[in-house]
């Protein structure tokens, strides 16, 4: 059955990484699932938490989970045991295209690891790499204590998403580069001088060198350490907090994996409208036989369904290509659709251009879940798909729809998926007010932080960074600083 | 196959102990788990443990959705409280988590947090009692222990794996690492068993709060001492100016407008007691619920007397709680004290209301009796 799915998948273009299918009994699929697909990963109770959740859920009837798979080469998916035979075939097919997903777009290989010389293909041994993680803090729990270590990863994964994205998983943190050195040196400022004769007098040697001095009090002044705000503030750390060595290798591990994931966390609505998107093709054109096609039916409309307050990224994402690739078919791109006014003309417009396919295949690689929706998102589909922005009323207490206007749903979108959702904060200062404070900034855009967690995620990073750490955000429309010493809380305005 | 989740399984329920741990008072006095107890086992529901991240306040953020409905008009009907929206991305909202819990498991964290003692052994009896099991195979222990078997096979492993053992003539000796012991834990098990007789006063003057007070505690008491026994049994006693047995829902339910005769409740169970419960191999707990008042200071004196000849001779305890309800003039609980001071077998506690209950059971229970 693999082999023939497969099939289906090569022949509509699909390119996937070897894939290997294990078939799981569902308190196994529980565990890896809890274990975020990886089994051998590092100890931590949330894990625990995790496992209780899905096995719980899944004794009451309330979900289950069909299929898991990994970002790997060879790329692993594990199935569930005493799922139908349509099931299996769906999510088979469902994961062929993850993988051709993982392999082709472009955030995933950022989780490269080097490439294999002879078959060309990318190294992704993140199996190993992640079980080596485990390994490595299984020894230092042995040697420092499990209460130790597990608490300190509590606290390392209060900052896990403090990471930059754009970077790879397996960057090496670059070590202090003197940056400065390699300044050039700028000209002195001088008066204006109409003849060269006239130098000397305009601009004597004293003048020059009280110039001179003045600048370098001004850059010794200016001179902030880091020089430039840090959006990686996780690398930062880990290159300037005063850590032991067990402390340093748990943190480094903890970054690794959280750049790991990311990419699945850009890309969830692209990744699984893409996988829906070839699971349809395949299980309608080529894999259900005519009996199969109700049960398909059925499963396939219960992973579509949406609840009202909550996206489903499968339907949203599988809707979106569908609707790329009409557009794409017909010809409705370019500057003369652009330019086309006429409701009527727009209606039926098509050019039989036939490009979608190839469209679709392109958005695939070259796109992540923000450019794919700030591109791709129009009026009509916004309206097609009833999409609506949401949000608190305060007046009322109660969440209400706020609007079915076209720009203000796309930009509550956006905004919902820009950092994947997270706010945005840098290293501003490590060294401030010459105290070795470490000092973060919130580059606030309309949305407050979570105070209380705001709070929590102080005292972690006080935890790392050994002295006085601050956040400097916006509170209730206020320039405020949060601030945790190591034993109060405060905040202040800014 | 044993999972790789369990260790993280068990250090995450030990998290959740400590929670438990410090939401119980809550749970005592708000009566939250009764009734969420099926067969041994009680689900509390926690606040799911939450790692927190630099994020945004939710309810400034808002998100994108899909479906019916104008602007201005509620997401989701009816399930609107407080954080019933969820949004975009992928921070879920904020989930309970039902966590199961055995009885046992509840008494423990009871003990530890209320500080109670583990029950006495009454004289000659036995209430816990050691035994050995064997449960394992270790590497090292008495020759007395050896696992023969175990050993051979070692050593068998061994001498294949390095190439020393000769089908032809198959001789296996062991060596010191191929040595398996059998291993032993040494388990406690409550052997003794015990009753518990409720009386409980159900006049016109006991209100629903008071009778639901009672129900709460009952349920801490219940699960505390059947933590100590093998096997607990209860009986339940309702009386107003008569008393009858009854089962536990009716206990809890009934509703009556006569006056009060405590002593009628009193007889009836030193009579269960008599034909039921030899003292000799039962430990007893009556446990005598009312709002103070009883009919007269002479039936008040018969009580007193069935205390001294018949119930206390033979109860572990007896414990009075008086439950304060604005009828009842709480007058029993000073006759009880005033004529029975100083003997530790009767133990009175008063409770005033909902809070007040964590007191009284530790009260009831604090000596370890």
């Amino acid at each position: 059955m693999q082999r023939q799915i497969e099939a289906y998948a090569r022949e509509y273009g699909l390119d996937c990484f070897p894939l290997s299918f294990e078939v799981l009994s569902y308190e196994q699929m529980n565990e890896i699932a809890a274990f975020g697909g990886f089994p051998g990963r590092y100890p931590h109770w949330r894990f625990g938490m995790e496992y209780e959740q899905l096995s719980k859920s899944y004794e009451y009837g309330l979900s289950k989970i069909y299929e898991m798979v990994i970002n790997n080469n060879p790329a692993i998916a594990y199935l569930l045991e005493g799922n139908s035979m349509v099931e299996q075939k769906l999510v088979m097919a469902h994961v062929y295209a993850h993988v051709d997903f993982f392999k082709n777009n472009f955030t995933f290989k950022k989780t490269d690891q080097g490439m294999d010389p002879e078959q060309g293909l990318p190294i992704r041994k993140w199996v190993d790499t992640l079980a080596n993680h485990g390994a490595v803090i299984r020894r230092w729990v042995n040697r420092v204590g499990v209460d130790e270590v597990e608490t300190f990863i509590d606290h390392c994964l209060s900052l896990e998403n403090l990471i930059d994205s754009r970077h790879h998983a397996t960057r090496s943190l670059k070590k202090d580069s003197s940056d400065s050195e390699q300044e050039q040196v700028e000209e002195l400022p001088r008066l204006r001088v109409d003849h060269d004769y006239m130098e000397d007098y305009i601009n004597p040697k004293e003048f020059l060198d009280r110039q001179k001095k003045i600048r370098d009090d001004d850059k010794a002044r200016a001179k902030k350490f880091p020089e430039h705000a840090e959006r990686d503030v996780l690398g930062f750390l880990l290159e300037h907090a005063p850590l032991e060595r067990w402390e340093r290798e748990v943190l480094s591990i903890i970054r690794r994996e959280a750049l790991y994931f990311a990419p699945q966390a850009q890309t969830k609505i692209m990744n699984e409208g893409w996988a829906t998107y070839w699971h349809s093709k395949i299980m309608t054109e080529r894999a259900a036989t005519g009996s199969e096609i109700i049960d398909y039916a059925d499963r396939c409309a219960s992973v579509l369904a949406s609840s009202p307050g909550q996206l489903n990224p499968y339907k949203l994402g599988v809707e979106l290509y569908k609707h790329i690739e009409e557009r794409w078919n017909k010809g409705q791109f370019g500057r003369e659709w652009e330019q086309c006014d006429t409701m009527h003309e727009r209606q039926n417009w098509d050019k039989q251009l036939g490009l979608g396919r190839k469209k679709i295949f392109e958005v695939r690689a070259y796109y992540n879940d923000v450019t794919f929706i700030d591109e791709f998102l129009t009026p009509e589909f916004v309206a097609a798909q009833k999409m609506y922005s949401f949000g608190y009323n305060k007046r009322n207490n109660r969440w209400e729809i706020e609007s079915r206007v076209f720009k203000e749903v796309k930009d509550k979108l956006l905004f919902a998926l820009t950092n994947a959702g997270q706010p945005f904060i840098n290293v501003e200062d490590a060294n401030y007010a010459n105290r070795g404070e470490l000092i973060l900034a919130h580059e606030h855009r309309g949305v407050d932080l979570k105070v209380d967690y705001a709070h929590a995620v102080l005292e972690s990073l006080n935890r790392v960074w050994k002295r006085p750490v601050e956040v400097h955000t916006i509170i209730e429309e206020k320039a405020s600083a949060l601030r945790y010493d190591g034993s109060e809380h405060t905040q202040r305005h800014l | 196959m044993a999972l790789k989740i369990d260790q993280d399984h068990s250090r995450f329920r030990k998290i959740v102990r400590g929670r438990i741990r410090e939401n119980l008072r809550k749970y005592i006095s708000q009566g939250e788990l009764i009734g969420r107890q099926g067969g041994d086992v009680v689900s509390i529901p926690i606040n799911q443990i939450d790692i927190p991240r630099f994020r945004y306040g939710e309810k400034q953020q808002g998100g994108v959705g899909q479906g019916e409905g104008e602007p201005g008009s509620p997401l989701s009907g009816e399930e609107q409280e407080g954080d019933g929206g969820k949004k975009a991305g992928n921070q879920g909202g904020e989930h309970l988590l039902e966590i199961d819990v055995t009885l046992d498991e509840l008494a423990e964290i009871l003990g530890e947090e209320l500080e109670l003692p583990r029950i006495e052994d009454r004289g000659s009896q036995q209430i816990v009692k050691s035994k050995d099991r064997y449960v394992g195979i270790r590497r090292t222990g008495p020759s007395s222990l050896r696992h023969f078997k175990r050993s051979f096979r070692k050593a068998l492993q061994r001498q294949i794996s390095t190439g020393t053992y000769n089908s032809k003539n198959p001789v296996v000796i062991p060596i010191r690492d191929d040595m398996r012991y059998r291993s032993w834990k040494t388990k406690s098990e409550p052997i003794a068993q015990a009753v518990i007789i409720y009386m409980m006063d159900v006049s016109g003057s006991m209100g629903d709060e008071q009778k639901e007070i009672v129900r709460m505690e009952s349920f801490w008491l219940d699960t505390w001492i059947r933590h100590q026994y093998k096997g607990l049994e209860t009986r339940y006693i309702i009386h107003d100016a008569v008393a009858r047995e009854v089962d536990r829902d009716t206990f809890f339910h009934t509703r009556e407008s006569g006056g009060t005769m405590i002593s009628s409740a009193y007889k009836l169970a030193a009579e269960i007691i008599e034909s039921d419960y030899p003292s000799s191999s039962w430990n007893i707990y009556p446990f005598h619920f009312s709002d103070g008042d009883n009919w007269s200071v002479d039936d008040t004196l018969v009580c007193i007397e069935l205390l001294k000849n018949k119930l206390l001779p033979v109860s572990n305890v007896f414990c009075y709680g008086q439950v304060e309800s604005p009828y009842g003039s709480g007058q029993f609980i000073k006759d009880l004290s005033e004529h029975l001071d100083g003997d530790d077998r009767l133990i009175t506690s008063e409770i005033r209301d909902r809070d007040a209950i964590v007191g009284s059971i530790k009260e009831f229970l604090g000596k370890g009796r």
